[in-house]
């Protein structure tokens, strides 16, 4: 009697202390990534702020801050790359995804197109640019391509491949269950190849990000990449750096969202690390 | 009522895996095939199943021919097969789609409660032992009801408790609802604990070689002598079965048969 009362009362005790470390834990372990980037950058501010350097070349925080403070002003530099990028991987997305199930289903579609695509695939998409532009002209239809043919490919790639690889015998399953064409795309197909889908999808959204650098290379007016040439032609480094840290935001940003999105729908997957532990 | 007439299987690649099986299953009994390793136990079991098509003769189920998987048959794979992103009621519940949601939920829970894993129902099945999806996979595929129950070595990849486990269980579902069990075992002793008739097959290619009854009542004792007898009979069947794959082999030209099987 005692010694239950006795257990009952350290449960007590121990239990919240455990469970505020946990949340503390789980608070803390997404700030553990933002260690690095923090302590490098106060410690620049610092080092310039005490004349170790004069911070041209490298400009300090504050000083890309400010340029910060500027592109958001004129708020029309990360529109239009945001637009670009998302209308190229809407393109990519879709017409990899439609040739890579297709390819990835069908043996004779696969010998008919596969070695056709990864021929194209060989080619680096920089060197469509001038083809691009004599085609779309200079303004965004060939940028935007020129980011869907980046985005295309690694998602052709990873769709092909997941359908390959469905496993046989759950296919079998939907098989003795008397599954229809769509049901077993829909019941069976589809969920087996998400994991490998929204790996593809991130590796494809990451070329997106950056094919639009070299899209807006060729003769933009307006977006990132054209600051990134702005900044050099004119010896504007801080412009330069803020836009590389836009790329950064950006990228790390809409990657995460892709993950957040889809988590709840892989949280069946039985894998070494789980999410949020990446 | 499961009828084999006359069942052959040659593979594209010219393997003749099974030849002249006939063969009919009454309204709830139990058959159980045995045979050496590659003499088309499991080809014949798919040919039943409607998953492989035979190349000769037909299979029939209460008369409708079978070439496509049947509502009437339900099939258990040696491995559970569950759908992993599926909850383990959702995989109980995955051949009754057109059925209404309550309806639907009210049969997966009596599945789940038959095979004892009602509190297992909102957990993912990688999270089930062995034996725990197993159990999984024959609720799902009793729960749409088949009058035919197609077993392909169920429990084999089970350690031997759960196994022993498992065959008392099937043989209590089976009291309740009385389905036809087909299964191919290479256990002696799983077979004739289950089976009222035990059909020894010889390999190359595949046919029935001896029909052994077991006609036990049940529940079986695994000591008994009469189990023991039964178990002779069967064994030394397989051991014909073999003998006669050997003189075969003799008599064929050298180089030939091997070349088939291997």
């Amino acid at each position: 009697m005692t010694v239950v009362s006795m257990d009952a009362g350290i449960e007590l005790v121990t239990a919240p202390p455990a469970s505020r470390g946990n949340g503390l834990a789980r608070f803390a372990r997404p700030l553990l990534g933002l260690l690095v980037p923090v302590v490098l950058a106060v410690g620049w501010e610092l080092a310039v702020r005490a004349g170790l350097s004069n911070g041209r070349l490298v400009p300090p925080p504050s000083r890309i801050y400010a340029q910060f403070d500027e592109l958001a002003r004129s708020g029309e530099l990360l529109r239009h790359v945001i637009l670009r990028v998302a209308a190229g991987f809407g393109v990519g997305t879709g017409l990899g995804t439609v040739l890579g199930a297709i390819s990835g289903y069908s043996t004779l579609v696969r010998r008919l197109i596969d070695p056709s695509l990864q021929g194209l695939r060989a080619v680096p998409s920089i060197a469509w640019i001038p083809l691009f532009i004599l085609w779309l002209g200079i303004f965004e239809t060939s940028k935007v391509a020129l980011i869907a043919a980046g985005v295309f490919f690694p998602v052709y790639l990873g769709v092909m491949g997941a359908v390959m690889s469905v496993d046989r015998k759950i296919v079998e399953v939907g098989r003795v269950f008397r599954l229809s064409g769509v049901q077993m795309v829909w019941r069976i197909l589809f969920p087996a190849v998400l994991p490998a889908y929204v790996i593809a999808l991130r590796a494809g959204l990451g070329l997106g990000w950056m094919f639009v650098i070299a899209a807006e290379f060729m003769g933009a007016s307006e977006g990132l990449g054209y600051l990134l040439i702005d900044g050099q032609q004119l010896g504007k480094p801080a412009e330069i750096v803020a836009a590389i840290v836009a790329f950064a935001l950006l990228g790390k940003t809409t990657d995460w969202l892709i993950v957040g999105v889809t988590a709840p729908f892989l949280r069946w997957e039985d894998r070494f690390a789980r999410a949020g532990d990446a | 009522m499961l009828t084999l007439e006359n069942v052959g299987k040659t593979y594209p690649n010219g393997v003749r895996a099974l030849d002249g099986v006939s063969l009919a299953v009454g309204p709830g009994e139990i058959i159980a095939i045995v045979g050496a390793s590659g003499c088309g136990k499991s080809t014949l079991l798919r040919a039943a199943s409607g998953l492989d098509a035979p190349s000769h003769g037909r299979v029939l189920v209460d008369g409708d021919l079978v070439t496509v998987p049947h509502e009437k048959i339900g099939i258990i794979f040696q491995e559970p097969r569950l759908l992993p992103w599926l909850s383990v009621a959702d995989n109980v519940g995955f051949g009754l789609a057109e059925e209404t949601r309550a309806e639907r939920a009210s049969r997966v829970a009596g599945a789940l409660r038959r095979v004892g894993l009602s509190d297992k129902a909102n957990v993912w099945p990688r999270e089930l032992s062995g034996g725990q999806a197993q159990r999984v996979a024959i609720a799902r595929a009793l729960v749409p009801r088949p009058e035919v129950l197609l077993l392909d070595e169920p429990f084999s990849a089970l350690d031997a408790f759960t196994r022993i486990d498992l065959q008392d269980h099937l043989l209590d579902l089976w009291t309740d609802l009385r389905p036809t069990l087909v299964m191919v075992t290479h256990d002696v002793d799983e077979a004739i604990v289950l089976a009222d008739r035990i059909l020894v097959m010889g390999p190359r290619p595949g046919h029935i070689f001896e029909e052994v009854k077991a006609d036990l009542p049940r529940p079986r004792d695994r000591q008994s002598a009469a189990f023991d007898a039964i178990k002779r009979r069967v064994l030394s069947a397989l051991d014909g079965s073999l003998k006669r794959e050997r003189k075969v082999d003799a008599d064929a030209s050298p180089g030939e048969g091997a070349a088939m099987w291997w």
